[in-house]
């Protein structure tokens, strides 16, 4: 196994000569005249961790089945390793997948369930049972051996699921929501085993998750999905830095859009004005809409430079408002501020200093101003 | 928060404080009706309340329907054979010949010891077993496969494959298995049907052989197989068998591994309650058997009506009756563990 030298980044989706190990072509998944997966195309590459992100129903476990072989594409086709998989049953897939029911059978003790895989492979018994006891240990439920199921918590079981799908290393680990039963303390530990197993195997990991901190951590890259189709696919800061649409945006972690027009649109900046802002936005990258197209502009809170005092000499990327609420997190202040278009904005500010002067408080007029390079303009 | 807030006051939601219409009538009565209100104190004093009653009910309905017939069973099962009516001594004897004043009470063991040392009353239980197992084996033999298929047939046929199984009991018992005496008889439709084919050439003795009996009692009782086997196959998880193939279990494995440890309790239902009527089974040797087939069943008819002797078609109940309730407890140990597993 080859370690990635740590100094060069993982970004083998740039390099045009690596070969893809998942690849989805033009896959589409109807269930009666419903379309539960809409012809999604995606190349996910080895020792990747690539998370599915969407709302409840888009799409994410079916996804996944169709990787592991429990459904069939109604069109299109998937690739694992170079081979199509279109007519390999399930049993003979390199993949493992931990169910988002947790599947776990209910007629065997914990130890059974995790050794059923190894069994399988008709691995010797002395060896099963130390691999099966690591893998226990792992998950902390060492103790819990020799019980079913039924006589474990929810989060217990969803380990044992854990444990059974990671214990044969398999080279492709589908998880759905894997995580999401465990208290917080727990799922950061699991989270780095998880990629501490992945940096020992070079597992590719497919991950579905609720949890965007979660994604935002261990993820290679994100893809966010909608209805059935992925909205973007970019690695966390891409996908939180430069969201393509405001779907995207939305979707992940807080954002103010301002709808606007497009006045200028050159090749190393745009020019919009803004009637919910009520003041002109210039943002220095170029997009592809032509000027007088409606565009929307969002900012993430933190970008947002809070002031009493009308920021000098900056008229644009500035909007002015009333204080309408403050909350208080210890590091961070939270202002929402009502602006006269009645659109409310959300800023945050990072509490460098202990007590401002004159703390900004209730009903208090404010400015809001951002960079040139902190606005993205969406044009969906 | 959605929704008007509810304005109700929360006394409302305590349990049993609800006035629902029994209430209404309860108090009504309690007013209106003496008797009513002497029968309640009267439970009251003794102890009786609504939830002991409801327990009641069906240890009454086994007492005075199980419990005392058995009762009576088991006395003629300790007389002796009189030709009288009815044609057996009685077990107590109030006697009182002037000089003595006694209660006799006479238990005859002859009859069990007869039971024992007469080879035809053993073999015909042990033949009977015999037969019962083997039905029981073959009924599940054929029996799983149909349920598996209802089970795992489409949402929309299942209710009708669970009618026309339940179906034949639309007609009686008895005529059915009487058909049956003109399907297998020699020139019935069965070799009929062979010789025509041309499979044979001479027709096949099946009628009033074992293999009669076999088959009437698999046909018979097939449905007291499937129902409970199709229950608990079309309850089981189908994400198990997924999560077996995805740890790299072949489908036929699975289906060892996973389906069949997991349809245990149907099956340990269904064999029991193929098992225990297939033993005592009268009817079916009766019609469809030879004249060498003993089971239990037909020779207590023999004894209750041909011989008349009550007695020993007593103690042959009695005796069956005990062989069978070491596999109804059995069953229900199982049925326990079963419940305690499924919580
Ligand atoms: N077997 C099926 N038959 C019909 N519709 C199905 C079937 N399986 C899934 N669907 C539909 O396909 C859509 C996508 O389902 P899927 O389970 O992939 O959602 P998901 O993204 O995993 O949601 P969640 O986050 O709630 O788990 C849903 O609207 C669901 O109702
Ligand atoms: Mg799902």
């Amino acid at each position: 196994m080859d370690k990635p030298n740590p100094r060069v980044p993982f970004e083998p989706w740039k390099d045009p000569g690596a070969k893809p190990y998942i690849r989805l072509i033009n896959v589409t998944k109807t269930f009666g005249s419903f379309v539960a997966v809409d012809n999604i195309s995606l190349d996910i590459y080895q020792r990747e961790f690539f998370s599915l992100l969407g709302p409840s129903g888009c799409g994410k476990t079916t996804l996944l089945r169709m990787l592991a072989g429990f459904e069939t594409p109604t069109a299109g086709r998937i690739e694992i390793d170079g081979t199509d998989m279109s007519s390999v049953p399930p049993y003979e897939r390199p993949v493992n997948m931990m169910f988002q029911s947790y599947a776990l059978f209910p007629h065997m003790t914990v130890e059974q369930n995790v050794a059923f895989g190894l069994k399988q492979d008709h691995i010797p018994r002395p060896q099963i049972a130390a691999r099966v006891e690591d893998m226990l240990a792992l998950v902390q439920l060492s103790s819990f051996a020799k019980r079913k199921p039924h006589q474990l918590s929810g989060g217990q079981r969803q380990r044992v699921a854990l444990a059974r799908s990671l214990v044969k290393k398999p080279k492709m680990l589908l998880l759905d929501e894997p995580l999401g039963a465990l208290d917080k303390k727990l799922r950061e530990q699991t989270q780095f085993e998880l990629m501490n197993i992945q940096e020992q195997v070079g597992i590719t990991f497919v991950i579905v998750t609720h949890d965007q901190e979660e994604a935002m951590t261990v993820s290679s890259r994100i893809a966010v999905m909608n209805h059935g189709r992925i909205a973007q696919v970019a690695t966390p800061s891409e996908i939180y830095e430069f969201p393509n649409s405001r779907y995207v945006a939305e979707f992940i972690g807080d954002v103010n859009v301002f709808e606007s027009r497009i006045v200028e649109s050159a090749a190393d900046h745009v020019l919009l004005r803004s009637e919910d802002a009520l003041c002109d936005i210039y943002v220095d990258r170029s997009v592809s809409a032509p000027a007088g197209a409606a565009a929307w502009v969002a900012v993430r809170p933190e970008k947002f430079h809070v002031s009493l005092a009308p920021p000098d000499g900056q008229a644009r990327n500035t909007v002015a408002g009333q204080v309408w609420d403050i909350g208080y997190l210890g590091n961070l202040s939270v202002y929402h501020v009502r602006l006269p278009s009645g659109k409310k904005v959300t800023a945050t500010q990072a509490n460098l200093t202990r007590l401002k002067e004159r703390p900004i408080t209730w009903d208090d007029q404010v400015y809001l101003s951002w960079a040139a390079d902190s606005g993205v303009v969406l044009v969906s | 928060m959605s929704g008007p807030p509810d304005e109700r006051p929360a006394a409302a939601y305590l349990a049993g404080v609800l006035p629902g219409t029994g209430h209404l009538l309860h108090r009504r009565l309690m007013q209106s009706v003496p008797p009513y209100r002497w029968l309640l104190a009267a439970a009251r004093r003794l102890g009786v309340t609504p939830r002991g009653l409801v327990i009641a009910l069906p240890y009454g309905f086994l007492a005075a329907f199980f419990l005392v017939p058995f009762l009576i069973v088991l006395k003629i099962s300790f007389a002796e054979v009189v030709i009288a009516a009815p044609p057996y001594t009685p077990l107590f004897d109030l006697v009182d010949d002037g000089v003595d004043f006694y209660l006799s009470v006479k238990l005859n063991l002859a009859t069990y010891w007869s039971l024992w040392t007469n080879n035809l009353y053993v073999i015909a239980y042990l033949n009977s077993v015999k037969i019962a197992v083997i039905s029981t084996v073959i009924t599940l033999l054929v029996g799983f496969p149909i349920s598996y298929a209802m089970a795992r047939a489409s949402e929309e046929v299942r209710p009708t494959l669970l009618m026309l199984v339940i179906l034949p009991f639309w007609t009686s018992f008895l005529i059915r298995v009487y058909a049956w005496i003109g399907i297998l008889k020699n020139e019935g439709l069965l070799n009929s049907f062979l010789l025509w084919l041309g499979v044979i050439s001479k027709p096949l003795v099946i009628l009033n052989t074992d293999w009669a009996v076999y088959i009437g009692i698999v046909y018979s009782y097939l449905p007291f197989m499937i129902l409970p086997l199709y229950a608990n196959l079309e309850r089981m998880d189908l994400t198990l068998l997924e999560a077996a193939a995805d740890l790299g279990c072949r489908p036929i494995k699975a289906f060892w591994m996973v389906t069949v440890p997991l349809a245990m309790p149907g099956i340990i239902a269904g064999c029991f309650l193929v098992f225990i009527p297939a033993v005592g089974e009268f009817v079916i040797p009766d019609l469809l058997g030879g004249s060498d087939t003993l089971m239990i069943g037909k020779t207590m008819w023999v004894e209750f009506f041909g011989n008349r002797d009550w007695p020993v078609s007593s103690a042959v109940a009695v005796v069956l009756l005990l062989l069978l309730i070491v596999p109804i407890v059995l069953f229900q140990r199982q049925q326990a563990k079963v419940q305690e597993a499924a919580r």
